[in-house]
């Protein structure tokens, strides 16, 4: 069958007309890019200038310098001292964001979709050309089905721009992955229990623990700059780190105990050290008379969750949880049961998140020292704009009544209303993909596809020829995030804090901002209004002007410290402590959820195991990548190059798989990975299960470095096992096996 | 004085933002590195341990490397600091092989290159662009003759090793384990 939309890679291009980078000398004479940014804005040191940034490698969005070199070039990104994110130190991705910006691979020019003979290819055109069609077709779609029927992907910083061109056209259907692939369950499950999502970057007291406890999640692999760095003083003082993890992750390298749990039993586990923590009497008594409700009902509940129980389920002693247990009873409340943040494994996270919200409860931990603080951020106020238009329906109701307690647009939830189904009301019909590489960051790529083969249009902005860019109507190519003003970054911290991102020098190639198309589109539209400026650079001052400084102050400083203002970082024992629950307590058990109609207590349940021959597939980060995204940047692909599967020498044997051999990966449902992968034979993962690290396995033959690296994981989870609760997608129930000889030989 | 460099072991977790940082700091082409990170695992299933070390130039006190130059490129500077005059080196290979370490590699314009301490922010009383950058904070840099600096202190309180002391080449790089 001849697709629709054809997959182009960008490469089949012809070399000829591809617009050239513009000489570095040209950019400091007042281009209306640039704004009112001049060298001055800048700080000359050693012969360089610097200029402020935060970074867009990842969301911890930690706050650095730019420096250029006398020819104008950018020379190398350090942390800035003042930025609580990341104390004048970024992770080796923040440093290597250099690689973004000089990526040859880059998307240069706009590109149009268009017949050639038999099949599709892209054409080079100018913005002017390429924004007029894209408006042209959001147009169509307002008329034919209303402009509802248009959602935005995004993931990162041009969401914000884009989101307001696609709220002025009547759409709120505005969705970023990092939700229910993500870090959604333990946002509802808190909320749940606490009255307050976790947030980003998450409050975790860790530089004053006695006791960090994380399940799953692995710090020091993922780079959650200041997080690795609380750990790592955390180390130094000889805290106690409890580390949960199939694998022997570097972070279970530096604990006290690690706990190679059975994968899939982790809410097991969970619920026994609640058990042991209640019969034991460990639980901070005053704390839980004071502060929470639900408590007998827990205790009930629990009852005959003993370690013995949990014994057979996780394989974890019982002595080990009794032990692991009372290290953490004995720090309370300066303990940290961690949240962890991609929580969507197996579609009861919401449930088993709200377990670690419990045991965290329990030990006091919940606004107090060495626990989770309560963070605080300013409030950026949006710049006045006309009101925008009501849409007729949003994300909920395209969710036909499943997912009670999503609190963001669920992105799965939309892929699915773009299906073709007859009955359904609430049709997709054309997409903004901003920042985010759906084929890769969606389970079951193969139904990713299917609904962009439904699309009337869909345009891709991007920095980088990733492989949704292949499926598009038409193509954006924003540059990246050191040439560009963006909005201000106010997450929350301990103290509340400013960060400014500027250009530090001119986008390359015919690349523009995000900020700078959403405009041009919103005025192609007639929709001018709802971006009343000429440069993005006069709404961040109208901004800064509200907190007392300026552009300019900010372009010499990069980050701006402010007093908390909202109450203290910790309970104040001597006041009266609400939280905003139902019933304006800690709820352990949960009045939400049950009003929702699901479980106010959480409770253990089975999950399949992999059949004779088949490993589960766990899967992870490597501190130098993140997601897929920088899988081509030259400076972090020297430091990983591909991704390996880690194996247990024994299966290695069973399997007849030798250290560094390549193999295939299929998984339960016959689905062969696209590229073969290397197998790493290591002692540090458990016999039934196999590892491997996200973000490789790129199709793109213009990313030239990722091109065929390593094996994706997105491809082999076709299992996806819904949360019910909000809708997160769980991606550990695939099993895998090995498959040691090409098994597409004969299309080579 | 003589300066040295003591890193943690314990603290490290392997990013290898030493490494990326030293090539934008340096300038080393890609592909191309002035360090490394090593990790060493020893144990079975489950009973387990890894050691990770960020790797580089020991700028050893009875450097190998320095003795068997033909021109005088490698050398040191103050400090002990081992380096190589590019404009000096003809690119022989001699040090290459000297350097029980495997820390010299021929830059693809002709030279020697190698870790320098980051020589010219240390003259500029900056620390080296690796421990500058380590989100871990797991490497201490400074000079080992005087008892308050950051290194001699890092040494004080915690068992430490050197890589290959049987090459007898006085490594000034210690492992705290």
């Amino acid at each position: 069958m001849q697709n629709r939309r054809e997959f182009i890679r960008i490469s089949a291009l012809g070399a000829g007309g591809v617009a050239i980078g513009l000489s570095s000398l040209q950019w400091t004479k007042g281009s209306s890019l640039l704004g009112n940014m001049s060298a001055a804005g800048g700080r000359n040191i050693g012969g360089l200038n610097r200029f402020p940034t935060y970074c867009e490698i990842c969301f911890w969005k930690c706050a650095g310098w730019v420096y250029i070199n006398e020819d104008g070039k950018i020379c190398k990104i350090v942390g800035n001292d003042t930025d609580p994110h990341c104390n004048g130190r970024l992770c080796p991705r923040g440093t290597g964001g250099i690689g973004m910006y000089n990526d040859e691979d880059r998307l240069k020019t706009p590109l149009i979709r268009e017949k050639k003979g038999d099949g599709q290819t892209f054409r080079e055109a100018s913005w002017d050309e390429a924004l007029t069609l894209v408006a042209a077709n959001m147009k169509q779609i307002a008329e034919k089905y209303g402009p509802e029927s248009m959602v935005l992907f995004n993931h990162g910083s041009p969401g914000h721009h884009l989101g307001n061109l696609l709220k002025a056209y009547g759409s709120s259907n505005i969705v970023a992955p990092s939700y229910a692939q993500c870090r959604g369950p333990r946002e509802v499950a808190f909320e749940a229990t606490f009255g307050s999502p976790v947030g980003s970057p998450e409050p975790t007291d860790i530089r004053d623990t006695r006791c960090l406890v994380l399940i799953g999640s692995h710090i020091g692999e993922n780079m959650h700059n200041n997080q690795v760095q609380e750990m790592s003083d955390a180390i130094d003082k000889g805290t106690t780190i409890i580390t949960v993890d199939p694998r022997f992750s570097t972070a279970a390298s530096k604990s006290k105990f690690w706990l190679p749990i059975k994968p899939a039993t982790d809410l097991a586990l969970l619920l026994s050290w609640i058990h042991v923590i209640i019969n034991e009497e460990l639980y901070d008594k005053a704390y839980i008379a004071k502060y929470a409700t639900g408590f007998d009902e827990l205790k009930k509940h629990v009852e005959n969750m003993t370690p013995e129980w949990a014994y057979g389920i996780t394989t974890i002693p019982p002595d080990v949880i009794r032990k692991t247990a009372k290290e953490m009873a004995d720090a309370s409340p300066s303990v940290i049961v961690h949240p962890g943040r991609h929580v969507t494994w197996y579609g009861d996270d919401t449930q088993r998140l709200r377990a670690v919200a419990i045991l965290n409860a329990l030990l006091g931990s919940w606004g107090r020292r060495g626990g989770f603080y309560f963070h605080e951020s300013l409030v950026v106020p949006e710049y006045p704009i006309p009101e925008f238009p009501k849409p007729r329906w949003s994300w909920k109701e395209a969710m036909n009544g499943k997912y009670p307690m999503a609190a963001l647009s669920v992105s799965n939830s939309l892929i699915e209303a773009t299906l073709p189904n007859k009955d359904n009301p609430y049709k997709v019909k054309g997409w903004i993909v901003a920042g985010t590489n759906l084929p890769l960051t969606m389970p079951d790529k193969e139904n990713t596809l299917k609904a962009i083969q439904a699309l009337d249009f869909l345009v891709v902005i991007d920095t980088m020829p990733m492989e949704i860019t292949g499926y598009a109507d038409v193509v954006l190519p924003e540059c990246t995030y050191l040439e560009r003003y963006d909005d201000l970054r106010a997450e929350p911290h301990r103290e509340p804090s400013l960060a400014l991102r500027m250009p530090s020098a001119k986008p390359m190639y015919d690349s523009k901002p995000a900020w700078w198309i959403a405009k041009q589109l919103a005025e192609k539209l007639g929709l001018g209004a709802y971006f009343p400026w000429k440069d993005f650079s006069e709404v961040l001052e109208w901004q800064l002007k509200t907190f007392g400084t300026s552009l300019a102050e900010m372009q010499k400083i990069g980050v701006k410290m402010f007093p908390r203002s909202k109450g203290p970082l910790y309970i104040d024992e001597t006041a009266v402590q609400e939280f905003k629950t139902a019933s304006g307590k800690i709820e352990l058990f949960s009045s939400l959820m049950a009003a929702n109609g699901f479980d106010g207590l959480p409770s253990y349940t089975a999950h399949p195991e992999p059949p004779e021959g088949f490993y589960r597939l766990i899967y992870g980060r490597a501190p130098m990548h993140t997601f897929s995204r920088t899988a081509n940047n030259p400076n972090l692909v020297d430091l990983m190059k591909e991704n390996s599967v880690w194996v247990n020498p024994k299966v290695a044997d069973l399997q007849g798989l030798k250290k560094d051999q390549y193999v295939w990966l299929e998984n339960q449902d016959g689905v062969v990975s696209s590229f073969p992968i290397k197998v790493r034979v290591t002692e540090r993962i458990r016999w039934d299960s196999v590892y491997m690290v996200h973000g490789f396995g790129h199709h793109d033959k213009n990313l030239k470095r990722a091109y065929g690296r390593g094996a994706s994981d997105s491809e082999l989870i076709t299992n996806v096992m819904i949360d019910p609760v909000m809708g997160g997608t769980g991606m550990r129930g695939n099993f895998v096996k090995f498959i040691t000889s090409n098994p597409r030989k004969e299309n080579v | 004085m003589r300066y040295a460099m003591a890193i943690d072991t314990r603290k490290c977790v392997g990013c290898s933002d030493c490494v990326v940082s030293c090539q934008t700091e340096n300038n080393v082409p890609i592909g191309y590195c002035r360090d490394w990170v090593v990790e060493v695992m020893a144990g079975t299933y489950p009973e387990l341990e890894i050691e990770l070390r960020s790797e580089r130039c020991n700028h050893c006190s009875n450097a190998p490397c320095v003795r068997c130059c033909p021109t005088g490129a490698s050398h040191f500077e103050k400090g002990g600091i081992v380096t190589v005059t590019h404009k000096k080196c003809i690119g022989c290979g001699a040090c290459i092989e000297s350097c029980p370490y495997d820390a010299r590699y021929s830059h693809p314009e002709g030279y020697v290159d190698k870790c320098t301490f980051c020589l010219h922010r240390v003259v500029d009383e900056q620390l080296p662009a690796c421990v500058s950058v380590c989100p871990t904070k797991c490497m201490y840099f400074g000079d080992l003759d005087n008892p308050n600096s950051s290194v001699s202190n890092a040494l004080k309180n915690r068992k430490y090793k050197v890589l290959a002391p049987e090459a007898g080449t006085q490594p000034q790089i210690y492992y705290l384990t």
